[in-house]
């Protein structure tokens, strides 16, 4: 049997990166979720945003953990499976992947002790900064982790010796052209995310007439916050794509199955690319539409696939549907947001079933948008680890035989479906507990710690049975 | 500017390494004496609960701090301890989350609970083939290792993976002194004691089998006038181990945990003395591994800026969570 290390490097960074990024799709935004409340009850002193952020930082604990441990992981890939990508680029992106662990990693992981175990320990006013550090930390750590992935897509600032890149401009490396854009994109993508989960639970509590104020108030926040964040990401996620088409134009080509080089392009809507016989079979597709959302002109040009040879092309199957599941989602987001403005200015906002309904169903519906945009965008960079410069196949470490990388994933395929069920398992178990009854306020700071930090408070079971 | 920063991202590498082994170290020992220990487990874990991943991230910071500094030396021993480093992640995976899932889930807590220690002994385990491997030197070809991923299979590197379990559970013992009273902290004192002999005897016996496997380590150690340089650090190895032994039997409280430390102290400056200046045992040299002046450069500036402010709020959370674990509520 012929087993390809290079194929099997792909797939176990799709398997790892692909779990991994679904925790700070929801911790980044979780976040800074219970650092406003955090703000809230140091600012009104109102119970009730006491009792959700214990609640949201009890689930925000499980993911962080399952992030942190999925994250350790991520950097050593660089070197046991892309060691010749870490020799050719380190100059230029280790920095920025040490500076995100320097001022994120600490940050969070310093504070996240603090947060979870500290209420007792430090007064209001600390654990509201320590509430606030973690969220600073999720966000440098995007902020670092998408300047070294948007270099990658598009590399600027640097100079080549010796098949090395060195680097010129630092702020050119950081800034690079799709970096405003990535980073718009997809930390609003998170908040996103956590908010659908966070109306899906509330949802449920209103559904079950249980903990209705906190779910009245979860509800109400979150869909005021989606009500700004969807439309904003629809903009961006279209400026975006402007920024694809002027540094990607490839990539750009495969999302939207473009094969000739033309003027007023349509826009397929559905089709089946065949990259063989480099053409589309079972189109539908609106012309004149697709000039007009790429080029936001009816006559601009937009370049077709048989531009570059076929040894410079990405995948096309995978960039194009996985796109219009992104964008399917996103409309489907619209929807439900404005649906709540209308049963919001009609007073039913929490009792109308099939709203209740939705908002529980779409609860998902970030990550998998999250996965459909990450899936566009690195299976579009393809066949490059650096944009036109350093191919995928060249970036593998030479070590490897396919006997070795079949071992490591089989070993992260049992951990991570291990790990994953019983991670989500657990925080459903959380959710379905629910927020507590009102906790005793902190009078002094003592040292000591309970027997159970995370479970201080009345476990399910206690709650169940009460 | 020409500023050689090698000598400082050398020693500033070396301390971050130095700070993971004696702090994830300690907390990966706890995990292993988590599996005999007797009484409350609970208080066990929880000596540990609120600092192991702040702790665990200084791996990420070695590891990124190797890519970045010396890129060559990421490139080349990494794949190298493909399966050891591949297993360490695994292991620490099973650990870390073990912390959250045993707490919250009573039903399935005994398997967490062999995930705990299991986890931290196997992690343990690769980091010490990790080293050994290091120590041994790698097949290089050009810029990139040119073994395959089983040259990590030796009797040598086996060997420190298994001293290196003692040597953490010492540490983990001296921590768990420190932090609890009672039974539990007499049990500790006890389990020291049986990791402090093993240690010693895994230090002579490295210290016996490296200058024999390795002709250029023997010469470095044993010629004059480097034999009288060199020969502080058994003599004060002995005596910190001395040290450790009537701490661990008197009633000592910190001292135990200073001297493990004082031991991988001396361990790791008998490996720097032993290797330098290689940082790909025996091919290149950290001079010859290093980044760009440019790029140490601009990674040194942040450094130095975030690292005293790391360490200050690391003391701080430490400072929040001082004194004795007790179990049950525990707040008066």
């Amino acid at each position: 049997m012929n087993l390809d290390p290079l194929l099997l490097s792909r797939l176990q960074f799709v398997w790892v990166i692909a779990w991994h990024i679904l925790l700070p799709a929801f911790t980044v935004g979780l976040a800074s979720y219970i650092c406003v409340l955090e703000g809230l009850h140091f600012a009104t002193g109102r119970e009730i945003y006491f009792r959700l952020s214990t609640f949201w930082i009890k689930i925000f604990a499980v993911s962080f953990g399952m992030g942190v441990v999925s994250g350790i992981v991520m950097p050593f890939q660089f070197g046991t499976n892309w060691s010749r990508f870490s020799d050719a680029t380190a100059n230029v992106l280790s920095p920025l992947l040490a500076y995100e662990g320097l001022t994120a990693f600490f940050l969070e992981s310093a504070f996240l002790g603090v947060l979870l175990f500290g209420r007792k320990l430090v007064p209001r006013w600390a654990h509201f900064v320590a509430a606030l550090m973690v969220a600073f930390g999720t966000l440098f750590s995007s902020f670092w982790i998408l300047a070294t992935n948007s270099w990658m897509q598009t590399p600027a600032g640097y100079d080549i010796a010796d098949g090395r890149f060195f680097p010129g401009d630092w702020l050119q490396i950081i800034f690079s052209p799709s970096f405003p854009y990535r980073l718009a994109h997809t930390v609003v993508a998170f908040y996103i995310t956590t908010g659908f989960v966070v109306a899906g639970v509330a949802a449920y509590y209103l559904r079950r007439r249980r903990f209705v104020d906190e779910a009245r108030t979860m509800l109400s926040m979150t869909l005021w916050l989606l009500t700004v964040l969807v439309p904003v990401q629809i903009f961006l996620g279209d400026q975006h794509g402007l920024n694809t088409l002027e540094y990607q134009p490839a990539k750009l080509a495969a999302i939207e199955a473009h094969w000739n080089t033309q003027n007023r392009v349509e826009l397929n809507l559905f089709a089946i690319p065949d990259e063989a016989a480099e053409t589309n079979h079972y189109v539908l597709s609106v012309p004149v539409l697709g000039s007009l959302i790429l080029t936001h002109d009816p006559n601009g040009a937009v370049r077709g696939l048989k531009d570059w040879p076929r040894a410079d092309r990405p995948p096309v199957a995978i960039p194009f549907f996985a796109f219009r599941a992104m964008v399917g989602i996103g409309l489907l987001m619209l929807a439900l947001i404005a649906a709540s403005w209308w049963l919001r200015a009609r007073r039913r906002l929490f009792d109308t079933t099939w709203f209740l309904w939705s908002c529980m169903l779409a609860s998902p519906l970030g990550f998998l948008a999250v996965l459909a945009g990450w899936a566009t965008t690195e299976v579009g960079r393809q066949p490059w680890t650096v944009y036109g410069l350093l191919r995928t196949a060249d970036s593998v470490s030479p070590s490897l035989t396919g006997f070795d990388v079949v071992l490591s994933l089989i070993g992260f395929a049992v951990v991570y479906l291990i790990m994953f069920p019983v991670g989500v398992a657990l925080m459903a178990r959380l959710a379905r507990s629910g927020p507590v009854e009102p906790a005793v306020e902190p009078d002094a700071v003592e040292a000591g710690r309970p027997q159970r930090p995370v479970q201080a408070l009345p476990s399910s079971e206690e709650r169940i049975s009460s | 500017m020409v500023l050689d920063l090698v000598p400082l991202w050398t020693v500033l590498l070396g301390l971050a390494v130095f700070y993971y082994v004696v702090f994830d170290g300690f907390d990966l020992g706890v995990g292993i004496l988590y599996g005999l220990a007797p009484g409350d487990r609970a208080i066990v874990m929880n000596a540990i609960a609120p600092i192991w991943d702040g702790n665990e991230t200084w791996l990420v910071f070695g590891g990124l701090g190797l890519l970045a500094a010396f890129p060559l030396a990421f490139a080349i021993i990494i794949p190298a301890v493909y399966f050891p480093i591949l297993i360490m992640l695994l292991a620490l995976v099973f650990r870390g989350v073990a912390f959250e899932f045993r707490f919250k889930h009573p039903a399935v807590r005994n398997f967490w609970d062999r995930a705990f220690c299991g986890g931290s002994i196997v992690a343990t385990f690769a980091q010490g083939v990790v080293l050994g491997t290091f120590i041994q030197g790698f097949k290089v070809d050009g810029r990139q290792f040119a073994g395959t991923s089983f040259d990590w299979v030796s009797p040598f590197a086996l060997f420190i993976g298994v001293a290196l379990i003692f040597g953490y559970a010492l540490l983990g013992a001296g921590w768990l002194i420190l932090k609890t009273e009672g039974d539990l902290q007499d049990w500790a004192r006890r389990a020291g004691r049986v990791c402090l002999v093993a240690v010693l005897i895994a230090i002579l016996a490295v210290s016996i089998w490296t200058p024999l496997a390795n002709a250029d380590i023997a010469r470095r150690w044993f010629t004059w006038p480097n034999i009288v340089f060199l020969s502080p650090v058994p003599i004060i190895t002995a005596l910190i181990a001395l040290g450790a032994w009537y701490a661990l039997t008197h009633r000592q409280e910190l001292t135990p945990f200073l001297c493990g430390i004082g031991l991988f102290l001396l361990s790791f400056i008998g490996i720097a003395i032993s290797l330098w200046p290689m940082i790909v045992p025996f091919h290149y040299t950290l001079w010859q591994a290093a980044s760009s002046q440019s790029t140490q450069a601009f990674l040194l500036i942040g450094t130095l800026f975030l690292l005293p402010i790391i360490l200050m709020y690391t003391a701080w959370s430490y400072w929040v969570f001082r004194g004795k674990v007790r179990a049950g509520a525990g707040y008066h």
